[in-house]
């Protein structure tokens, strides 16, 4: 129901509006529901607003979680 | 660049792996059953996102996926989308909302159709341009349609608050927003009356919402996971339901734990909250009238309100009665269910809303499957 | 093919798509109006016979907004366009017209650029531009520069291309990266440009047809997948030809910043114009010939093998990364972002 697409902050213009880019793709996005959100930053875009910040850690434990789960015997 | 690549088709051989997985898990369970296991896919991107990557298709032989009430054009009633409409007929309105409503069908007209008579519409990308255009242009009444669920609720909040600082007086939003957990609780009120085996959850809802706003769906006896829009995602949502499914564990999982936390984002909720209360009952297409499931604005910002600042005539809603849309987002039918699949409703003329957006169900088969 | 009844009473925006609703006016208003041999062929250029000679002739006019673009401008989009509309029919194009209709309150040094643009492109071709027309009209938008060109090209006798000749175990071939040129205009009407977004791909086709001349014999058909992208050609093509088209996803390439746009917007790639690529279908014992040749034309790098024909009954289908196969249906409004 909700197009999201991650991107990466790469500049901040203030703490409401920063530039976000993917694939050479950059736009200006709202920041104002991901309070302190720094250069670096990933995160997850909806109709020009940042939604939520995407946890890099988390993103990799989920796939070593997976890689151990496709190890098990079936 | 070349990371990224490597990313790709890192993640590419763990998608065909865990699809054997998938595969392998699914039939097992359809086997046990004697019967295709049935899934509700609530969110209708989620739809358009299993067809678009083939996973529908590899699935089809032992799962039924089934769409929900999770497209915000799918679920808007018609009446609505009359008055929606009818404010393009105005003198001076110029109307910005998102491409999805642009050929949406009522029981008149539909906004391209406005658009090409005369009337001004706009579509953006971010509703903040809606702000941009009213400061742009003073002398027309621009008019935010606010349609969407509880993920783009926070961006329609920041825009009416960002219009209110600016001192805008040529700016209203139109609020057609409705919330999905009110839905899904009256899909179950009756029991489990379709027979659903697992609730595949929207990802992007869940990241406002977070994922124990639907730990409600456990007392139903029926699993669910929220899962994200990626091959990968899709395949692991599927995967922790399929688990799940087979563990008869009735639980709310969550296999998009990057992004969508157990509590949400409580600062686009606040947004929402400035802004925005439950209404005490909205109308939905199919599902009839749920008690606080939709949004409207607060008394404080009845001025930006659009639906009380522009009252216009609009006949009786009028329906074609062999449409059964408000079946297909139940879950209760599918598109190929339908007699005007294909035949008299296309996208390119369309008899309900779930075959102009692409991503409603109708839609979605039609170009997918 | 099946077109629906149109049950729309005025020309909305989508009856200019190139999809489903402009087949539906071309069934019901143009073709029965016009009704001729010739009109019949339906390709990208009429194949006009006179004496010995085969000549071909086509007609396009253009409207984009904005008017300049990366990687080209309207001007340059006109000559390219009707160029590689004669040039995908297997013509060499010779002679060009421009007509333009002319929005009042355009500034005239814009219409220069724009000009010059375009004779720098025809110029490239050694193609001039014979005849033309101006008219002002009051439109109400500067922006609302009109150009139509028309091209006459010769026929080379060893073009034979129809989709008719298509047969089973044909291969399909894509001179390079899909939907360049649409991804690089909504990137510009929505705000998206930067140094690394999406650059229109619009550039004339002379070159690489000519490279391919050696081959003719050996391709069916060849297209430019310009309005309603890859997949509403590959329809096209398909349902003309009597066959059906199977296409890997993995072999199509799609740019990352091309896929970028069409994920953040919600738009099918597939579904995104190229103004710069061919799409032929050729036989199969000649296509790696054809591929080594087509890499070596500056622009054509990236040809690849995309899909083969299979016996059936005119459709279109994608067989995705994950080994899944989903049916491509024709565009049916122009792609435009969306929340869902």
């Amino acid at each position: 129901m909700c197009l999201g697409i991650p991107m990466r902050l790469s500049s901040i213009e203030n703490n409401l509006m920063a530039t976000a880019e993917t694939m050479g793709v950059k736009r200006t996005i709202s920041i104002q529901m991901v309070p302190g959100a720094r250069v670096g930053d990933h995160v997850l875009v909806h109709a020009g607003f940042a939604i939520e910040r995407i946890d890099p850690a988390e993103a990799a434990e989920r796939i070593e979680l997976l890689k151990t789960l496709l190890e098990e015997p079936v | 660049m070349h990371k990224q690549t490597d990313f790709q088709s890192r993640d590419e051989v763990l998608a065909q792996t865990l699809m054997e997985r998938v595969n392998r898990l699914g039939r097992r369970l359809a086997e046990e059953k004697g019967r295709k296991l049935k899934i509700m896919e609530v969110c209708g991107t989620h739809t358009v996102a299993y067809a678009r990557s083939g996973i529908t298709d590899l699935v089809s032989g032992y799962l039924d996926l089934r769409s929900g009430p999770g497209c915000p054009i799918c679920v808007t009633h018609q009446q609505d989308l009359d008055r929606v409409f009818s404010l393009a007929g105005l003198e001076d309105t110029l109307i910005v909302t998102f491409g999805d409503l642009l050929r949406v069908p009522g029981s008149f007209t539909t906004l391209e159709k406005e658009k090409a008579g005369g009337g001004r519409v706009q579509i953006c990308y971010s509703p903040l341009e809606a702000v941009e255009t009213a400061a742009r242009n003073p002398l027309a009444k621009v008019i935010f349609i606010a349609i969407g669920f509880e993920t783009t609720a926070p961006a329609a909040a920041a825009t009416i608050l960002q219009a209110e600082a600016r001192q805008l007086t040529n700016f209203w939003a139109y609020p057609v927003i409705k919330l999905v957990p009110p839905a899904i609780s009256a899909l179950l009120q009756k029991g489990n009356p379709t027979g659903l085996d697992g609730f595949l959850l929207p990802g992007h809802v869940s990241t406002v919402l977070g994922s124990n706003a639907f730990s409600f769906i456990s007392k139903s006896g029926i699993p669910a996971v929220v899962a994200g829009f990626e091959s990968l995602d899709l395949l692991m949502g599927l995967y922790t339901l399929l688990k799940f499914i087979a563990e008869k564990k009735a639980a709310v999982g969550n296999a998009y734990t990057h992004v969508v936390r157990e509590e949400g984002n409580e600062t686009a909720r606040k947004l929402i909250g400035r802004c925005f209360e439950v209404e005490a009952e909205t109308l939905w297409r199919g599902l009839g009238v749920i008690p606080e499931s939709g949004y409207t604005l607060k008394p404080r910002y009845a001025e930006y309100n659009a639906r009380q600042q522009f009252i216009t005539d609009v006949a009786a809603a009028e329906t074609d009665p062999l449409c059964i849309c408000g079946e297909v987002i139940t879950g209760r039918a599918t598109p190929h269910e339908c007699p005007l699949f294909s035949r008299r409703c296309t996208p390119s003329s369309p008899v309900g809303p779930c075959m102009v957006s692409p991503e409603g169900a109708c839609g979605a088969y039609y170009h997918y499957m | 093919m099946k077109i629906e009844k149109s049950t729309q009473e005025i020309i909305i925006s989508s009856h200019g798509d190139g999809g489903l609703l402009t087949h539906q006016l071309l069934q019901e208003i143009f073709f029965p109006a016009f009704r001729n041999e010739w009109l019949e062929q339906a390709g990208d250029a009429a194949i006009l016979e006179l004496n010995d000679l085969r000549l071909a002739m086509t007609t396009d006019s253009f409207v984009v907004s904005p008017l300049f673009f990366k990687g080209g401008d309207i001007g340059k989009l006109a000559v390219c366009g009707t160029v590689n509309d004669l040039v995908v029919s297997g013509a060499r194009p010779l002679w060009l017209s421009a007509a333009f209709i002319l929005p009042e309150g355009m500034e005239q040094a814009e219409l220069k650029k724009v000009v010059l643009s375009m004779e720098e492109t025809a110029r490239s071709l050694e193609l001039p531009i014979v005849t033309g027309d101006t008219k002002v009209v009051d439109s109400g938008n500067r922006e609302n520069l009109f150009i139509n060109t028309t091209g006459i090209g010769l026929v080379y006798p060893e073009a034979q291309f129809h989709p008719r000749n298509i047969q089973p175990s044909d291969v399909v071939i894509a001179s390079g990266s899909i939907g360049d040129h649409g991804a690089a205009i909504l990137a510009e009407r929505l705000g998206f440009t930067s140094e690394n977004s999406p650059v229109s791909d619009c550039a004339p086709l002379a070159a690489l047809a000519e490279k391919l001349k050696p081959y003719f014999n050996e391709i069916k058909v060849m297209r430019d997948p310009t309005r309603g992208g890859l997949a509403t050609t590959l329809i096209e093509l398909a349902a003309a030809g009597g066959v059906d088209l199977l296409l890997e996803e993995k072999m199509i390439c799609v740019k990352p910043e091309v896929s970028a746009i069409a994920g953040i917007l919600g738009v099918d790639p597939y579904f995104l114009a190229s103004e710069g690529r061919a799409v032929l279908i050729a036989r199969a014992a000649a296509c790696s010939d054809i591929l080594k040749t087509l890499k070596t034309v500056p622009g054509a790098e990236a040809s690849s093998i995309i899909g083969v024909a299979w016996q059936g009954t005119g459709n279109a289908y994608l067989r995705t990364r994950l080994g899944g196969t989903r049916r491509l249906k024709m565009l049916s409004g122009t792609p435009l972002p969306r929340i869902c």
